[in-house]
């Protein structure tokens, strides 16, 4: 429920990064514990960009999986949603260092503006 | 608290790091050719500095602050009300859409309850908790819980500025509900089974339950217990006294 209020968000970014330009993309980095859906993030992203200057732009999302370190084998891991087991050594009590993302990697604009 | 927040500015985000470079990567688009502008800002970055701001403060008031979240009717509030009684030197805030039901329910206990309405937002943020935090009478004040709107996905991508973190799975909500919202159970610190007075009305399969938890939530320790009983509840309140 709340990809609307953070898609404002990465556009305003976007639309400031772009500094009056049109924007072309925008590249979202999402990963599977940032608790939001990708099919609502778009939903939002065009319901958004209509009137600005992004209007028109491709949303090129970037998935990432879930991050572990293990505290016992140091092995990093990047297991599925829900099966957390350290695959070196089977500890389960390893440290999430990453997943959480959402952020606006870059955008693109029009070469000559 | 206006003045750390800047609100009513929304346009004081800092693009100073920003930098261009050539769109590089030889695409053959049929479409006018681009540029690419690095941004690399988090959609939360926002509340992550509000998060940080309010865990300052929760710590020169040398308060322990818990966020407790769970989905709607899982006995956030009756948890509340039996730990409220039970402990001094604690508070809660609430946050709902409508109403301030709850900490009109909470302030019977004696203590300081804030409501939070948050309108048609299904979350607490960093920013709505940091403005309730001046109506906080903090000079008797050890430990502050914020009951997060009921929702098993939205609050989990809000750190408050909290310590830790309290996932409550009541027994009658099936077994498999951590399997349905993992992402929720992960950064749990510590999973409540309540309502468990109930469990056996319901059928409640135990080894089940403690099982799935403990698949999305391997660091969380869990305590089953009732707020309505009082069974097990001394286990959670010695958790609330042990700092970390």
């Amino acid at each position: 429920m709340h990809e609307l209020s953070l898609m404002n968000i990465l556009l305003d970014d976007a639309l400031n990064a772009a500094a009056g330009a049109p924007v072309c993309a925008l590249r979202v980095r999402v990963g599977p514990l940032s608790g939001v859906v990708i099919e609502a993030l778009r939903f939002a992203f065009e319901a958004l960009i209509p009137g600005t200057p992004a209007e028109g732009a491709r949303l090129d999302i970037e998935e990432t999986a879930p991050a572990f370190r293990c505290p016992h084998c140091h092995a990093t891991y990047h297991p599925p949603i829900g099966a957390y087991e350290c695959p070196s050594c089977g500890a389960t009590d390893g440290e999430l260092t990453g997943g959480y993302e959402l952020e606006l990697i870059s955008i693109e604009v029009p070469d000559h503006v | 608290m206006c003045e750390n927040c800047g609100c009513g500015h929304p346009h004081n985000h800092d693009h100073d790091h920003d930098h261009e470079h050539e769109h590089g990567h030889g695409h053959s688009h049929d479409h006018a050719p681009s540029r690419t502008i690095e941004v690399q800002k988090s959609a939360l970055a926002a509340n992550q500095r509000y998060a940080d701001q309010n865990r300052g403060w929760f710590r020169a008031k040398n308060l322990d602050v818990i966020n407790l979240l769970s989905s709607p009717g899982s006995g956030k509030t009756a948890l509340l009300e039996r730990t409220l009684r039970d402990l001094p030197h604690a508070a809660a805030i609430v946050g709902d859409l409508q109403t301030d039901n709850d900490a009109a329910r909470l302030r019977t206990t004696g203590a300081q309850a804030i409501q939070i309405t948050t309108g048609a937002t299904c979350h607490l943020d960093a920013h709505m908790v940091m403005h309730v935090l001046e109506q906080l009478d903090t000079s008797n004040l050890r430990l502050l819980f914020i009951e997060n709107v009921g929702n098993l996905v939205c609050p989990a991508s809000y750190d408050l500025g909290e310590r830790r973190r309290v996932v409550l799975l009541s027994v009658t909500e099936g077994e498999d509900k951590p399997l349905k919202y993992p992402v929720m159970f992960l950064k749990a610190d510590l999973v409540l089974v309540t309502k468990m007075d109930l469990a056996e009305a319901v059928e409640f399969d135990r080894e089940a339950a403690l099982a799935n938890i403990r698949q999305v939530a391997p660091r969380a320790e869990i305590i089953e217990l009732s707020a309505k009983t009082g069974e097990s509840f001394a286990d959670w309140l010695e958790w609330l006294k042990t700092r970390g």
